[in-house]
């Protein structure tokens, strides 16, 4: 499977990645070869194979259901461009 | 248990201008899940805090900040999986549904595309007596919530608030078995009240607690039963998704106003594009929410960071040994046990505070009577003043002693409603309150029969009258009752006034 432009142009939009058009071209043609090396592996019959999750034996670690974290506002708007009044201001985004 | 079988109910038709249309609907309900904290992490789920202070590094999204599940959450997802008669997976696992939106500090949700925890199930929703709609649950998969945005605190900027980011939802996704805008409102109804008695949701729709998205698509009379029969979506029509509806008044008017939107478009020759739409309340309309459309490529993949999620049968288990009574077997209970009409087990059963005080009010009493009284008097009068079940004034033990005090015959029918009144406003031992206002029913028949004597005696013309024409021998018994004070039980005195009269 190959990736041109325009759906190169279209995934950079969906991941919110400002790509300059004349860098598409480039892009299209490393994201096809990263595809390309998916599909080589694709080759492998991996029936009755499970996906592996983990090299690990592991059980997915699990929390109690007690209040642990927050109340830390302060910190949490710290590094944010604009904040006012405890809320996150972002440019106006209405449906 | 009663034997429950049920008539399927009559799909909704719309007469186009050309045919006739049914409908067909099916929804995905988003109920966050009640747990003290977040799916993923140790922040509250309280509402009503500081705007961005019940969040963590998780829920912010900070670089490096790892989710650890919270296994509450998990149980009450096996919990209402349970309840709905689902298939439950002991193996899931969590995906990433990537979409940028200011509320979703992440960048993308954490859900269970391919491999949900709850696979099949099924909710019974009733519409009338004997008759009610199996609706087929698909699936139930956990996902995290998204912040809120605030967009009329500034001309140009939205406000942003994470509290609500990360906490659990559970979406509930239906099979498209429901046929028209009642039955849509009902499995609401119904799905909410079995998450309430689960308590794995509030159902607090006000709050956007329990939402609903329905996709409604219309097909000519016929078509269904061939997708029944054959599973094949291509015998209906095509179907829109209306978003994100919260009261069950909007999910009817959205889902009228919707099919008769596509049954015009198709009998103009034209084509139903699938797409989200947005129910506006004011105007009573669909719209498209066209920017939806290319953030609908959600690139799901595999959660990195989350190990499959394993789960031990022995648990399920567990969790099933410890369920509590559910809606269709209280009902069914009340029904056999107490003698109650469908309508009134109903009422009664529709959450649990209620079905909990009818029966402590019934427990060793006449069913019937206490349903009378809980669901005609104190209901009736909780709701004129907007009181809940919970702030009752009158509690269910002062009301199982008054009903005590009339099945004895202690008071009559009106004192007890008197009492009621002074129970509910000032309290009191029922028993105490009827002695201290001197409410005692006369229950000698003596003295009844002594002032019946002594009418019939002194108007014989009244006699004469009564036996051509027994109606007037009501007069008779409203005069005993004046010499007695009221306090005779009326139905004694009538059969006393028909023994003497000879009627």
């Amino acid at each position: 499977m190959s990736i041109d432009v325009e759906t190169a142009r279209r995934v950079a939009k969906l991941a919110r990645i400002q790509v300059d058009e004349h860098d598409l071209p480039a892009l299209a043609g490393e994201l096809s070869n990263i595809l390309g090396f998916m599909e080589q592996l694709n080759e492998v019959d991996v029936t009755g194979v499970e996906p592996m999750t983990s090299v690990t034996p592991m059980r997915l670690k699990r929390r109690a259901d007690v209040v642990t974290d927050g109340n830390i506002q302060e910190l949490v708007l710290k590094n944010a461009p604009d904040a006012r009044e405890g809320f996150f201001a972002v440019p106006k985004v209405v449906e | 248990m009663l034997d429950l079988t049920y008539e399927t109910p009559k799909p909704k038709v719309i007469a186009g201008a050309k045919h006739d249309w049914e409908l067909v609907i099916g929804m995905e309900i988003h109920a966050q899940v009640s747990s003290n904290a977040k799916l993923f992490s140790g922040a509250s789920t309280a509402v009503g805090a500081e705007p961005n202070s019940n969040v963590s590094f998780v829920d912010c999204a900070m670089p490096g900040m790892l989710p650890v599940i919270n296994e509450y959450c998990v149980e009450q997802a096996v919990r209402t999986g349970l309840g709905l008669k689902a298939q439950i997976h002991l193996r899931s696992a969590f995906d990433r549904k990537n979409y940028f939106y200011p509320d979703l500090p992440q960048g993308y949700q954490i859900s269970q595309l391919y491999h949900p925890i709850v696979g099949e199930g099924e909710v019974l929703v009733e519409m009338a007596p004997g008759v009610a709609r199996l609706v087929r649950i698909e699936r139930i998969h956990l996902e995290q919530d998204a912040g809120k945005s605030i967009h009329d605190m500034d001309p140009a900027m939205s406000f942003v608030d994470f509290n609500r980011t990360g906490v659990a939802l559970m979406e509930i996704v239906s099979r498209p078995d429901i046929r028209g805008p009642e039955e849509a409102a009902a499995y609401v109804v119904k799905l909410r009240q079995i998450l309430r008695y689960l308590g794995t949701c509030d159902g607090d729709m006000q709050h956007g607690n329990l939402r609903a998205d329905v996709n409604v698509s219309v097909c000519r009379v016929g078509q269904y039963e061939k997708y029944q029969e054959t599973q094949d979506f291509s015998h209906l029509g095509t179907r829109c998704e209306i978003k994100n509806m919260n009261s069950m008044r909007f999910i009817q008017a959205a889902i009228d106003y919707e099919a008769r939107r596509q049954i015009a478009i198709v009998e103009d020759g034209g084509q139903v594009v699938q797409e989200t739409r947005l129910y506006d309340p004011d105007k009573g309309e669909t719209r498209s929410m066209r920017s939806k459309e290319e953030a609908h490529d959600y690139r799901y993949f595999p959660c990195p960071d989350l190990l499959p999620l394993e789960i031990e049968q022995a648990w399920v288990d567990d969790i099933a040994a410890r369920m509590p009574e559910l809606p269709d077997a209280k009902k069914a209970r009340f029904m056999g046990d107490f003698g109650l009409t469908d309508y009134d087990a109903n009422v009664l059963t529709a959450d649990l505070e209620s079905a909990a005080f009818f029966e402590a009010v019934a427990q060793g009493r006449d069913g019937k009577t206490a349903a009378n009284w809980v669901i005609n008097e104190l209901f009736g009068r909780l709701n004129k003043e907007g009181h809940g079940i919970g702030d009752s004034p009158v509690s269910a033990a002062q009301l199982g002693g008054m009903l005590d005090l009339l099945s004895k015959g202690e008071i009559t029918g009106k004192m007890a409603k008197e009492l009621f009144e002074i129970l509910w406003t000032e309290g009191g031992d029922p028993a105490e309150v009827a002695a201290a206002r001197g409410m005692k029913a006369v229950t000698d028949t003596g003295a009844i029969e002594a002032a019946l004597d002594a009418l019939i005696a002194g108007n014989p013309a009244q006699v004469e009258k009564a036996k051509v024409n027994a109606k007037l021998a009501g007069w008779f018994t409203g005069q005993v009752l004046k010499a007695t004070g009221g306090k005779a039980d009326p139905a004694v005195v009538n059969a006393m006034v028909a023994a003497k009269l000879g009627l």
